[in-house]
């Protein structure tokens, strides 16, 4: 029964999306308060009735219904039960199910944070938010229904997909969503403004929370995905350039760029139609990613569903929106007053430059990635583009950009000052040689180029320090009163500089891991030790143990510095009894604050030996945590008094909502 | 500055960062590829040793030797010929006899193939792509094994 009250809630949102993508629009074109006061209302409840939906769906996930389909395939009744939540959006239909309901939940946002919206622009961008919902609720109910019911309901569900059972991949999903998602709310803010012709400062800062927002989700979210692969697969790599990664790059690019680019507007009013233009790309990538991830055109982990009715649809969508929004773009971008020019050396220009190579470089990831599709649909062949690749192409266009950024906060507005800029900055890079002597000194092996990359990485982290520093004139006057002044400063200062800080953090992670990791690959018999960056490994055998779906052969790993044990590590080989299907468990021992230890146990071999796959990681963890520091720069930069300008206050909006439900 | 002069400035900027990336991305294009081959492919599409390339097909049943020095031996067939691959390390989880299999590496001079990587993405249902269409392409492939049960 709650199955098919879920079912109907779904079509009852298709409804009332229906009605909110059409009345506000001609509302708003005919100026009829009543009409567009209508989206507010029809985005709250279309959202109770999708969220009704969602919940029903995890209900028979957590019941372990197998009268449902999408229940039997993708759950177990012994599976713990966050699996079985997580298992909702593990599979075709219930993600897709997930990315509605979270689209729904910004289209609520919207209604309710925008009261104070001009109301055409409010009513049409609740409206633009309702065709991509209308579309993707079709999808739903016409391809990928989730509520599915079997006639003969089988005794025990076909278990997810192990590589599945993960926590961090039942995280990841949703926030890799909330960022997707959270894209199409600037790209509503774009499409009102081409329909309306208009558009000033005001939209960019409008614009800007929600655009932050769906960034932060979207940093942690290819964060998370690239911390399970690390763990998961046992490969020890964290980033493959696999089409999927890519998938959720690419938006990342733009909606970086974007960010960017409102601020740009928001200050001088200029490049009006290239953040347009940034906004509609941003949810475009999205939408692609989402297509290349669902229609199964890829060969992937995340293609769950080979059904070339599904793909045909999504890709009618992206047609749709994409080519739809483009033309819209060409067709009124004109209308759109220009800003005026600046001087090539501003922060004006600077964040031009960065918008440039942040594009730039996202182009080379969107080839790398269609190619092969384009060459299979062309001429049959078969070929990968790969590391390789992306290292010739994303690497040069974005080293720059990484060499030049600090450089950027410290321009000024409309005409910068290279040589005040060189003043303020010239400690920061003595330090950054100083770290690539450093560097050079303490590592001997590895590629002649990497100490430079350590040095990048702290003139990026040192830049990114300098900016408040200085803007509190530290050095220049008394001690308490730069303090005095540092913490005067906006929060979105610090909030730049954390994000800014993240990314030197991320480069030097990229660069420890890649340039001085060590791998060892050999066949190990109980009892016997290893050396491992400075470490002694023993292997002592491995034991048998059950878990609650499935059977582990436990290896004993023990690690010594010195003849002292530091670490007792386990790592197994995991097979889940419903599917048959092995998994590796890896150990995983920090050591330091950020290096790692990472041990995956291959499995038995003839001799009685069993084969091993070793690394030694430094400075491993800095790849992820410097994602995190960048997402709380963008949290810190969200909290921002000046961002919230207009925004209702919290007691209004708790009402609101109250009365709503 | 003139308006003119930034304007130009800047077109001038734009212009360069977008020609280097044309660049870098045709000379990626042209030598930063790899291409996938079935075992038969090999002969017929003249693939010499010392380009790597991408080897997909079945793994033969008896086939996997792994000797103490953790070096594995198998063979990759497709149903019209075989080769022998070499591969130093750990197999994926999911590397099993009679399963499909893609891995990547070079032609060696005696006609056997050194594997740097071996990829098993797929799960248990579900064949790596390309060797499932090149398995359709010879008429080896039953659909039966990769469905999962629909609904009635």
């Amino acid at each position: 029964m709650i199955v098919e009250i879920g079912h109907y809630a779904l079509i009852l949102s298709l409804v009332l999306a229906l009605v909110q993508s059409v009345v506000p629009v001609v509302g708003a074109a005919r100026r009829d308060p009543r009409l567009m006061a209508v989206a507010g209302p029809t985005a709250l409840f279309q959202f109770l009735f999708v969220g009704l939906a969602f919940a029903a769906l995890t209900w028979a996930y957590v019941v372990s219904d197998f009268s449902v389909y999408n229940v039997v395939a993708n759950s177990h009744s012994q599976k713990p039960l966050i699996f079985k939540i997580s298992g909702v959006w593990g599979n075709h239909e219930g993600s897709m199910l997930l990315w509605v309901t979270i689209l729904a939940l910004f289209g609520a946002l919207v209604a309710l944070f925008s009261r104070n919206l001009p109301p055409t622009l409010r009513a049409n961008v609740l409206a633009v938010q309702a065709w991509v919902g209308v579309a993707f609720l079709t999808f739903i109910l016409l391809t990928s229904n989730p509520f599915e019911r079997l006639d003969k309901p089988p005794f025990e569900g076909q278990d997810l997909n192990p590589i599945l059972q993960d926590v961090g991949l039942a995280i990841h999903p949703p926030l890799l969503y909330l960022g997707y998602v959270g894209c199409s709310v600037a790209f509503a803010f774009a499409v009102a403004a081409l329909i309306e012709g208009r558009i000033d400062a005001a939209w960019a800062r409008w614009v800007r929370p929600w655009t932050l927002g769906a960034w932060i989700f979207l940093t942690l979210g290819i964060a998370m995905g690239s911390y399970w692969a690390y763990y998961e697969l046992g490969w020890g790599g964290w980033w493959f350039w696999d089409p999927v990664e890519n998938a959720s790059l690419m938006p990342w690019l733009v909606a970086t760029a974007l960010l960017h680019s409102a601020i740009v507007m928001e200050k001088r009013e200029a490049l009006k139609v290239w953040t347009v233009l940034m906004a509609i790309l941003a949810f475009a990538l999205s939408l692609l990613g989402t297509f290349l991830v669902r229609s199964g055109v890829l060969t992937s982990v995340h293609a769950f569903a080979t059904d070339p009715a599904r793909g045909v649809f999504i890709l009618g969508i992206l047609t749709l929106f994409v080519g739809g929004s483009l033309a819209l773009y060409a067709a009124r971008a004109s209308l759109l007053t220009q800003g005026g020019i600046f001087a090539p050396i501003s922060r004006e220009g600077a964040l031009v430059l960065n918008n440039l190579f942040l594009t730039a470089a996202c182009a080379a990831v969107l080839i790398g990635t269609l190619y092969p599709l384009l060459v299979e649909a062309t001429t049959g062949g078969k070929i990968s583009v790969g590391e390789p690749f992306f290292n010739l192409t994303f690497g040069p266009l974005v080293l720059p950009l990484l060499l030049l950024l600090p450089l950027g906060p410290f321009l000024a507005w409309k005409r910068g000052d290279v040589l005040a800029v060189a003043q303020r900055l010239w400690l920061a890079f003595a330090l950054a040689i100083v770290a690539v002597a450093v560097a050079f000194y303490l590592k001997h092996g590895g590629p002649v180029l990497a100490p430079f990359g350590a040095g990048l990485a702290a003139w990026i982290m040192l830049g990114a320090i300098a900016e408040p520093m200085t803007r509190a004139k530290f050095g220049k006057e008394p001690l308490a009163t730069s303090a005095r002044r540092l913490f005067g400063l906006p929060r979105s200062t610090f909030g730049t500089a954390l994000a800014h800080f993240g990314v030197g953090m991320m480069v030097l992670g990229i660069v420890s891991e890649g340039a001085w990791k060590v791998e060892r690959i050999l066949v190990m018999k109980p009892g016997e030790t290893v050396e491992l960056g400075g470490y002694g490994v023993t292997f002592e055998g491995t034991v048998p143990r059950k878990g609650p779906n499935y059977q582990d052969q436990v290896g004993k790993f023990v690690v010594s510095d010195g003849g002292t044990v530091v670490a007792r590590l386990e790592s197994a080989k995991r097979l889940f009894t419903a599917r048959q299907m092995p998994t590796s468990e890896v150990a995983l021992e920090t050591r330091g604050l950020f290096s790692q230890i990472y041990i995956a146990l291959g499995e038995a071999q003839d001799s009685g030996g069993w084969s091993v796959r070793m690394y030694w990681k430094p400075l491993v963890l800095l790849i992820w945590l410097g994602a995190l520091v960048m997402s709380i720069g963008g949290f810190v930069s969200l909290s921002d008094r000046r961002l919230r300008v207009g925004a209702p206050k919290p007691a209004r909006a708790a009402a609101a909502l109250a009365a709503a439900e | 500055m003139t308006r003119k002069q930034r304007r130009l400035t800047l077109i001038g900027v734009a212009g360069t960062v977008l020609l280097a990336a044309v660049g870098l991305v045709l000379f990626a294009l042209s030598g930063k590829i790899t291409l996938f081959v079935t075992p038969a492919d090999i002969a017929a599409k003249n693939i010499g040793p010392g380009q790597q390339i991408r080897l997909g097909g079945l793994v033969k049943v008896g086939s996997v030797v792994k000797s103490d020095g953790a070096a594995v031996r198998f063979e990759i067939e497709d149903t019209v010929k075989t080769i022998k691959v070499t591969y130093a390390g750990v197999l994926p989880d999911l590397f099993r006899e009679g399963q499909g299999v893609v891995t990547e590496g070079k032609l060696t001079a005696d006609g056997g193939f050194v594997a740097d990587t071996v990829l098993a993405k797929h799960d248990e249902t579900y064949m790596p792509k390309e060797v499932a269409d090149s398995l359709k392409a010879q008429g080896h492939w039953n659909p039966a094994d990769a469905n999962k049960p629909k609904p009635q």
